[in-house]
């Protein structure tokens, strides 16, 4: 037997989840598994309770409102990359899914699993920065909703309360046309990026009107590169122009580990986020030529 | 005494009921109670994908899914593939043709996860084949052999093979 010893609940309904969150001591929510399930059988995660999310109602689907995607937090990665909506609607999204894990994990993995896990690398992670995603999580006092800016607490520590849980992501969509890209280094396709980045831009009159610039994988939680936003608006895009902002990618506090040191993240920060830029950009052009 | 359950289960067309610890993988569900020792166990925390089974006709690692999750769905594993005791479904027919397996320890995880591929993308290109199977590890064949193998059974499953 692998994972530890705990007692097992499996609720229908959202009260009744923090319902058991509020009483139990020492538990842990099970989404798609896919990170919870390595700790357990490794003894990483020594959890009383497991509250397994798999059968609560109403908290698997996309929809589109008011500007913004609205996704459930139980939604499968699966069901993020077949969904015709969010490829039309919101294609950063799509190209980042396509590089998280594999098939089989994508079929179990959710949207809510991966933003709680929090790892400094996760491209839905990522794209929640990029967009700046609101995060809606229900507690005992009702529903609160939390920009993705106050999301990240510590390290792979979300800023929710042990009796919340997260419901459903809002992310803003960008208007038609814009350019947008989600570019990763890793290893192994499939594993976590050592730097990923991901960029849109919106153009008006040949000008940059809006830019987001987002890195992953660099420090703790991802990094908007305001600098860099801040040095394209207003400008005319150029090769020349995306490959100077981007320089400001070096200066950035790195973190180091066994898959790359500072500097080379410094380095990659810089390459991934002018590629992702100059992808963006030729996207914005071929959807004018294509409307 | 940890807590049990009792769970139904549908693996390979046959209905199963029986009572688990909640804390039992589905993979070692699979392979103790049940006997269906064709799922294999690599890493066991969600790397290798040699525990790759379908779960309502879609792969998922069984090493990361708990036994009392597979209550009221239908799994199916390697040993349903064969359509019977003397004859290979075409995929394990295509396997052994193109030496798609040496130890044999990776093939189960590589089968359910292309039978699944196959059944979505009948026409894949090798850099399909490639992606399809960048979640399963394979220590013997360097991928060349079970590449031309998922090629092979392309063909021989849109003839009808
Ligand atoms: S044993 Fe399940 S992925 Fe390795
Ligand atoms: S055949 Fe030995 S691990 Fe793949």
């Amino acid at each position: 037997m692998k994972p530890p010893r705990f007692d097992y609940h499996d609720p229908e309904t959202v009260p009744e989840v923090v319902g058991l969150l509020k009483t139990l001591p020492n538990a842990r929510m099970l989404a798609g598994g896919q990170s919870l399930m390595p700790m357990l059988n490794m003894r990483l995660a020594l959890p009383d309770h497991l509250v397994d999310l798999n059968r609560v109602e109403g908290l698997a689907y996309i929809r589109e409102t008011g500007g913004a995607l609205e996704i459930g937090a139980m939604t499968r990665q699966r069901d993020i990359e077949f969904s015709q909506l969010v490829l039309e609607r919101c294609p950063v999204m799509h190209e980042a899914i396509l590089q998280v894990g594999h098939r089989q994990t994508r079929n179990r993995g959710t949207l809510g699993g991966s933003l709680c896990q929090l790892d400094p690398s996760a491209e839905l992670v990522a794209v929640a920065a990029a967009l700046e995603a609101t995060i809606a999580v229900a507690g005992p006092k009702g529903t609160r909703e939390i920009p993705f800016s106050g999301f990240p607490k510590t390290y792979m520590t979300p800023a929710i309360g042990p009796d919340e849980l997260l419901t459903r992501v809002r992310f803003p969509l960008w208007p038609r046309p814009h350019g947008w890209a989600f570019v990763e280094f890793a290893r192994r396709h499939g594993d976590f990026a050592v730097v990923s980045a991901a960029a849109l831009l919106e153009e008006d009159r040949g000008k940059i009107k809006r830019a987001s610039v987002t890195l992953g994988g660099v420090a703790a939680a991802p990094v908007r590169m305001k600098e860099v936003e801040k040095a394209l608006v207003g400008q005319t895009a150029s090769d020349a122009l995306f490959r100077d902002a981007c320089e400001a990618c070096r200066k950035i506090e790195a973190m180091q580990d066994v898959h790359a040191p500072a500097s080379y993240r410094q380095h990659l920060a810089a390459v991934l986020s002018r590629r992702a830029l100059e992808r963006a950009h030729a996207r914005i052009g071929a959807a004018k030529m294509s409307s | 005494m940890s807590e049990t359950r009792n769970i139904a289960v549908t693996v390979n067309g046959k209905r199963y009921e029986r009572s688990v610890d909640v804390r039992l993988t589905l993979a070692d569900f699979l392979r103790g109670p049940l006997g269906l020792t064709g799922t294999h166990l690599g890493c066991e925390h969600g790397v290798c994908g040699a525990c790759t089974i379908l779960v309502d006709g879609q792969s998922a690692r069984s090493c990361l899914m708990l036994a009392v999750q597979a209550n009221g769905h239908e799994i199916a594993t390697v040993e349903g593939l064969a359509p019977s005791a003397e004859r290979l479904h075409p995929l394990q027919e295509a396997f052994r043709d193109n030496h798609g397996l040496q130890c044999g320890f990776c093939t189960p995880g590589m089968l359910m996860t292309l039978v699944e591929f196959l059944r979505d993308h009948p026409n894949p290109t090798e850099g399909e084949v490639r992606v399809a199977i960048s979640g399963n590890l394979c220590r013997c064949t360097g991928y060349q052999g079970i590449v031309a193998a998922a090629l092979d059974a392309a063909g021989r499953m849109r003839k009808g093979g």
